[in-house]
């Protein structure tokens, strides 16, 4: 009963890392309709800036978090500008390989500055983060998960409902045209969402960093972990990535804790090889997808 | 009879000189000139070693070609074409090893089982739009990995499995120049085939497809057949391409079929240009030879005296590179190499009255 329990913690804190990551995903797909490769080495960069600020130069946390918060915003944002735009127009599948061939760039870039190696951050949750439900202990590391990936979900959705640069996003992601001619500037929105993307990539970097230290290699697998999670809900939904991404996290911990922690790494596309056939516009997905 | 020579006008009458490959008799010369400096010449001028190279990079071509059917062609993207490669080695290796099937028989064996494993994840895709496939077979990458590492009564786990030394009629085939002529006797059968079936019905309905498949559909191709058949025919080169490399390389482990080999197939055609056979082959032939050159910069970086500590791997740079190389084809030639050379060969033929 404990054991399951501890898993149930376990699972939702991953769960919600997913959610967070899947978030950022389906950011840049419901505004430009381009499958983002590169999701992972986004999410190292992040871990990695984190890194090199905290325990390279020691500067202070608060800062930390503020200033990788910011670079990935920043980054976001020059990667759009820089590689996405000059394709702006030509067809999909080139935008979607352009992605596939950053992520292989950044990752060389990471492994080649970084090497292949575990680093870890320095402690820094407070343990009065920490508390038990019957005997199951849970981390300051759970707790913040949670409380972090929730804070950012509430941020997010305040800011699409009611900031006017999140009801520009919603129009573009609804038709692209229709919001180009009623005088949405559609290129600022692409940049936008890229911008936003580098954050919250960032934050779940970091998150997963704090949990399982940081590594090239894992990071970029996560990265490509969101695809289960996004097809799972739905690639159009923000709620069905939340709900994809605690489904998964839950399917992931409860495999690895009662059959084996190798499994743990396929299962999720296990999954998403069954939904594709079954229910391919997802759990919370639009319905209408074209037919061809 | 009179060679053919480029008309200075388009006179042709009929389809079938539409669709001809060669314009002029020059083509078809050169093309015979080609192939005997490919069997007669080549094998014999250089040393084992260029052989190797030449002989990888006769594997990767096939492959490549495949690949370019899928994605040049019919506009559909994978990502599991390094699990498929795989796939066909593995397949090769057991059916040698286990059941002693000769090798050749094995190779076919191998690609057709990988066209039926590329179905399984292909199926998802017929339904829906391609971008639907791209993470479909991402997920068979992956889980393609997992049963090439764990499944190990089958596969050998990590430690793989060991070939024995290949022949045919009773001829060893184990110099690097005797597989030679396997390999580029496979090269050209299968860019024949290639070219033949983009040029005819078949060829015709993937570019349907990739261009707009509503239209295609409205004008009776039956889509989801023809999607299915692209994804078959480019997994079957995939696997004979890999069954042909296990037998040659003979030792086959999990490590060389990552989601890398994936990426790298996929640099290939767009450095070679999307939608062109020939490209393929200039892909194919730009990236074994840029693996060459980073392995030997790596050796002579490391053997500088000064630059001996530091740890100088050749994965991150190659990863980087090939990112760098897809990056800035898209951007600033999305259609490759082929038209590059494309481009060089109508300047001579207008010059000196090109524009």
């Amino acid at each position: 009963m404990d054991f399951l329990l501890q898993l149930v913690v376990q699972g939702l804190s991953i769960g919600c890392l997913y959610a967070l990551a899947a978030l950022g995903f389906v950011m840049i797909f419901k505004a430009t309709k381009v499958l983002n490769f590169a999701h992972g080495e986004l999410l190292a960069i992040g871990a990695f800036i984190f890194l090199v600020l905290s325990v390279w130069l020691k500067l202070p946390i608060y800062a930390v978090f503020l200033l990788t918060l910011v670079g990935c915003f920043l980054l976001g944002f020059v990667i759009e500008r820089l590689f996405l735009r000059p394709m702006i127009g030509e067809a999909l599948i080139l935008i979607i390989m352009l992605t596939v061939g950053l992520a292989a760039m950044f990752k060389g870039l990471l492994l080649f500055i970084f090497s292949g190696n575990t680093f870890v951050y320095p402690n820094f949750l407070s343990p009065h983060l920490a508390f038990k439900i019957g005997k199951v202990i849970v981390s300051p590391v759970y707790t913040a998960t949670f409380l972090i990936t929730l804070a950012f979900l509430v941020i997010f959705g305040l800011f699409f409902k009611y900031s006017s640069q999140g009801i520009y996003m919603r129009s573009v992601a609804d038709n692209q045209i229709a919001a180009l001619s009623l005088g949405v500037k559609v290129r600022r929105v692409f940049a936008i969402s890229w911008a936003i993307a580098g954050l919250v990539c960032a934050m779940s970097g970091v998150i997963l960093g704090i949990i399982n230290g940081i590594n090239v290699h894992e990071l970029s697998k996560m990265g490509l972990k969101v695809f289960p999670v996004v097809i799972l809900g739905g690639l159009e939904s923000i709620v069905g990535a939340i709900l994809g991404g605690l489904i998964i996290g839950f399917i992931e911990t409860f495999v690895s804790g009662y059959f084996s922690t190798s499994l743990r790494d396929v299962v999720a596309y296990i999954v998403l090889v069954i939904i594709l056939m079954v229910r391919p516009y997802g759990l919370f997905g639009l319905e209408e997808i074209e037919r061809v | 009879m009179r060679l053919r020579l480029r008309p200075c006008g388009n006179y042709r009458e009929k389809y079938e000189e539409e669709l001809g490959i060669f314009e002029t008799d020059f083509g078809r010369l050169s093309l015979i000139g080609g192939l005997i400096l490919l069997f007669f010449v080549i094998p014999f001028v250089f040393k084992s070693y260029t052989l190797y190279i030449l002989n990888h990079v006769g594997i990767y071509v096939i492959a490549a070609v495949g690949l370019n059917l899928l994605i040049g062609f019919t506009g559909l993207i994978s990502l599991g074409h390094g699990a498929f490669f795989g796939v066909g080695a593995y397949t090769a290796a057991i059916l040698i090893t286990r059941l002693h099937v000769p090798f050749l028989p094995a190779i076919f064996a191998g690609g057709l089982f990988t066209a039926a494993v590329g179905l399984i994840f292909g199926i998802p895709s017929a339904r829906l739009k391609h971008l639907y496939l791209t993470i479909s077979t991402l997920a068979g990458q992956f889980i393609l990995e997992y049963i090439f590492v764990q499944w190990k009564s089958l596969t050998g786990g990590t430690e793989g499995i060991i070939l024995p030394e290949p022949t045919l009629f009773g001829i060893s085939l184990k110099s690097d120049r005797a597989f030679f002529y396997v390999i580029f006797a496979f090269f050209v059968l299968f860019l024949w085939i290639a070219k033949n079936i983009v040029r005819t019905k078949y060829g015709r309905a993937f570019m349907a497809i990739r261009d707009n498949a509503q239209a295609a559909e409205g004008m009776g191709i039956p889509i989801f057949r023809y999607k299915l058949l692209s994804f078959a025919i480019s997994s079957f080169y995939a696997g004979f391409a890999g069954a042909l490399w296990a037998v040659y390389v003979r030792s086959v482990t999990p490590e060389p079929f990552t989601f890398f080999l994936s990426i790298e197939f996929i640099a290939m055609i767009i450095i070679g240009g999307l939608g062109s056979i020939t490209g393929s082959v200039f892909g194919a032939i730009f990236i074994t030879l840029l693996n060459e050159f980073l392995s030997q910069l790596a050796s002579y970086l490391m053997n500088i005296k000064g630059l001996t500590g530091a740890t100088l791997t050749i994965a991150p740079l190659r990863e980087f590179f090939f990112g760098l190389i897809i990056v800035l084809f898209l951007i600033f030639r999305p259609r490759g190499v082929a038209e590059l050379w494309r481009r060089v060969k109508t300047s001579f033929t207008l010059w000196p009255f090109s524009h």
